[in-house]
């Protein structure tokens, strides 16, 4: 590591002030405090809070968070491959590179785009370069499906940085999750592309590699096969046509977007950022608990009207992208509530709007996205009633005090 | 008014530094409704700005005589009898676009910028100025819905006036037209750029 330290150093002048690189600075900058953190701390006015951990660090632990999710996604992309070719004796290091050719396209694309639009805004505004889309960059192609056209995740990706993130003043100033934006835009622009049943299993080669389904072939995810039923028994296919149990979706080995079919990589994830303590629990708790409280609800008054209402309230956490969400998305310190009582009130209400969307509404058959966005429009205000709240309190107990005297 | 505006100024302002739509932000609602197509929007622009230049002479005329409690009620008369004038001629002539437009002439009535134009400037002017003004604000009106119109149109159906412009190659090639375009929520985003880049070319609109 000493060698890079030492480069790094060595073309510094370059970057700085008058050195004929300067137009690149805040890229030298940012690529210099990503690899090491910088010298320079905050100055010696003002109350600061002296940590060893800054954003970037931060950022990097919630990257190694998703990792588990993004190999799992890998192994699951040729795995979902193998079936809908209909072979089964695919070896395991082929569903693993051809999960990865599938997906790097789509990682390199959300990087450089998301990335590119920061860098520039960042010499624009004479500022430096934050890592918020460090995140964002990988989260992007994980909450997509794998067939998603490079060019869609490029605009949709451009749409969220600029307008959710960039006109509202940067990482950490915006209202919305960006990456989730990223998905609503291209579910409600391109639905076509982002849902039913054609999209979530890859079905040709990638760079020569794989081979091709036969023509028509389709498996929708779960959620999707379920919002087109009717009868009282639910029967959930998997892409080689046999069932799937409870027990594939914990493992995770069922057709979905990307990154969140996998109970178990979910919870390792949701393990490292809670030892870690960048995620809250209050948070990811609570929103488990609003939801298995609405599957229970929604189950207790099932209906054939609303066949999604079948589902155990286990199922709707095993199923679709609920858990993602609720460790990855909901969690963002940016967007969430900030104080403790509203982390609990939103972490509910994303719960039980996340299944009542999905279960009452057949035309939208996951609902985690738009309750996570939802609720983050109303974290700012949840946070303003519990602070109004305990003003009062105190106020109230003032003029006991006063009274009394 | 306090000081004399020239009728020139009272008629261009309208167009960029005092737009109804961008600067005073009024009329939001149509814009969002009528501006998925390009050739309501142009419809809807001429409605306004015939009912806006109109009304704006009735109530100038009627100025002195309306009694101030219920000037109101005689604003909203004279604009609601235009409204259905115009509402039959379209129906009349140009059944389609009237169907699209739907209940969206008659809306015209509750427009922000036609009572704003009327109490601000028709009930303290004389016929010629305020007719001008209502011809300004009007197209100020209506340049907005045609370049929201002209974007929403492109990008979401791939068709301009009903014409398709977007080749079929591009379809060929993967391109699918972009159906948040054809929704409400698309239009603010573009009116909110039409505001960013008008805003940034007027350092003097800019708030703090």
């Amino acid at each position: 590591m000493n060698f890079l330290k030492k480069y790094l150093d060595r073309v510094r002048p370059n970057f700085e002030e008058g050195g004929k690189l300067h137009a690149f600075h805040s890229v030298y900058d940012g690529f210099a405090t990503f690899l090491f953190t910088p010298s320079t701390t905050s100055g010696k006015r003002g109350a600061h809070i002296h940590d060893s951990i800054d954003s970037k660090r931060t950022m990097i632990i919630v990257v190694a968070a998703l990792m588990p999710c993004f190999f799992f996604g890998m192994y699951n992309t040729g795995y979902q491959h193998q079936l809908a070719l209909g072979i089964d004796s695919f070896p395991f290091w082929d569903m693993m590179l051809y999960g990865f050719l599938a997906v790097l396209p789509r990682v390199v694309v959300a990087y450089v785009v998301g990335l590119g639009i920061e860098f520039v805004v960042a010499q624009w505004r004479k500022e430096e370069i934050q890592e918020g889309f460090l995140v964002t960059g990988i989260l992007i192609p994980m909450i997509l499906p794998i067939e998603t056209p490079l060019w869609m995740i490029a605009v949709a990706t451009a749409f969220s940085v600029i307008f959710v993130k960039e006109v509202f003043g940067g990482t950490g100033y915006n209202v919305l999750n960006v990456a989730l934006v990223t998905r609503a835009f291209l579910f409600f622009a391109y639905p076509a592309q982002m849902s039913g049943d054609k999209v979530f299993v890859p079905t040709g080669s990638v760079f020569g590699f794989g081979g091709e389904a036969a023509d028509g072939y389709s498996c929708a995810t779960p959620l999707g096969q379920i919002a087109t039923q009717t009868s009282e028994q639910i029967t959930l296919t998997g892409a080689d046509g046999q069932a799937i149990t409870s027990w594939d979706a914990f493992v995770g080995l069922i057709p979905g977007s990307f990154g969140e079919t996998s109970m178990i990589c979910i919870l390792i994830g949701a393990a490292i950022l809670l030892l870690s303590r960048i995620a809250d629990w209050r948070v990811m708790l609570s929103v488990f608990v609003g939801g298995l409280f609405m599957g229970w609800i929604a189950n207790s008054f099932a209906t054939p009207t609303y066949p999604a209402s079948y589902l155990s309230p286990i199922d709707q956490l095993l199923y679709g992208g609920f858990a993602f969400a609720a460790v990855f998305m909901a969690t963002d310190p940016v967007t969430a509530a900030r104080t403790r009582t509203g982390k609990y009130i939103y972490g509910l209400l994303i719960g039980v709007i996340a299944v009542i969307i999905r279960t009452y509404n057949n035309g939208y058959p996951e609902g985690a996205m738009l309750a996570v966005l939802l609720m983050n429009c109303f974290a700012p205000l949840i946070d303003w009633c519990v602070v109004q709240a305990n003003i009062n309190r105190r106020m109230r107990r003032t003029n006991v005090i006063s009274k009394n005297a | 008014m306090a000081e004399k505006v020239s009728n020139k100024s009272v008629l261009l302002n309208p167009f960029s530094k005092n737009n109804p739509v961008i600067v005073q932000v009024l009329g939001i609602c149509s814009v969002l409704a009528v501006t998925a197509k390009l050739e309501p929007s142009i419809v809807m622009g001429l409605s306004v700005i015939a009912v806006l230049a109109f009304s704006n002479v009735i109530i100038s005329l009627l100025r002195n005589t309306i009694p101030t409690n219920i000037r109101i009620i005689v604003q909203l008369v004279v604009v609601a009898g235009l409204v259905v004038i115009v509402s039959q001629l379209l129906q009349a002539y140009a059944y389609d676009v009237s169907k699209q437009l739907s209940v969206f002439i008659g809306l015209i009535i509750t427009n922000c910028i036609l009572m704003g134009r009327l109490e601000a400037f028709a009930m303290a002017n004389r016929p010629w100025p305020s007719f001008l003004d209502g011809i300004g604000n009007g197209i100020g009106y209506a340049i907005i819905l045609v370049i929201v119109g002209f974007f929403r149109e492109l990008l979401g159906s791939g068709t301009l006036l009903g014409y398709q412009v977007v080749p079929q190659a591009c379809y060929d090639a993967g391109y699918v037209n972009n159906g948040l375009m054809i929704l409400p929520p698309m239009a603010l985003i573009v009116v909110a750029c039409i505001i960013w880049v008008h805003r940034s070319r007027n350092k003097d609109l800019q708030e703090d």
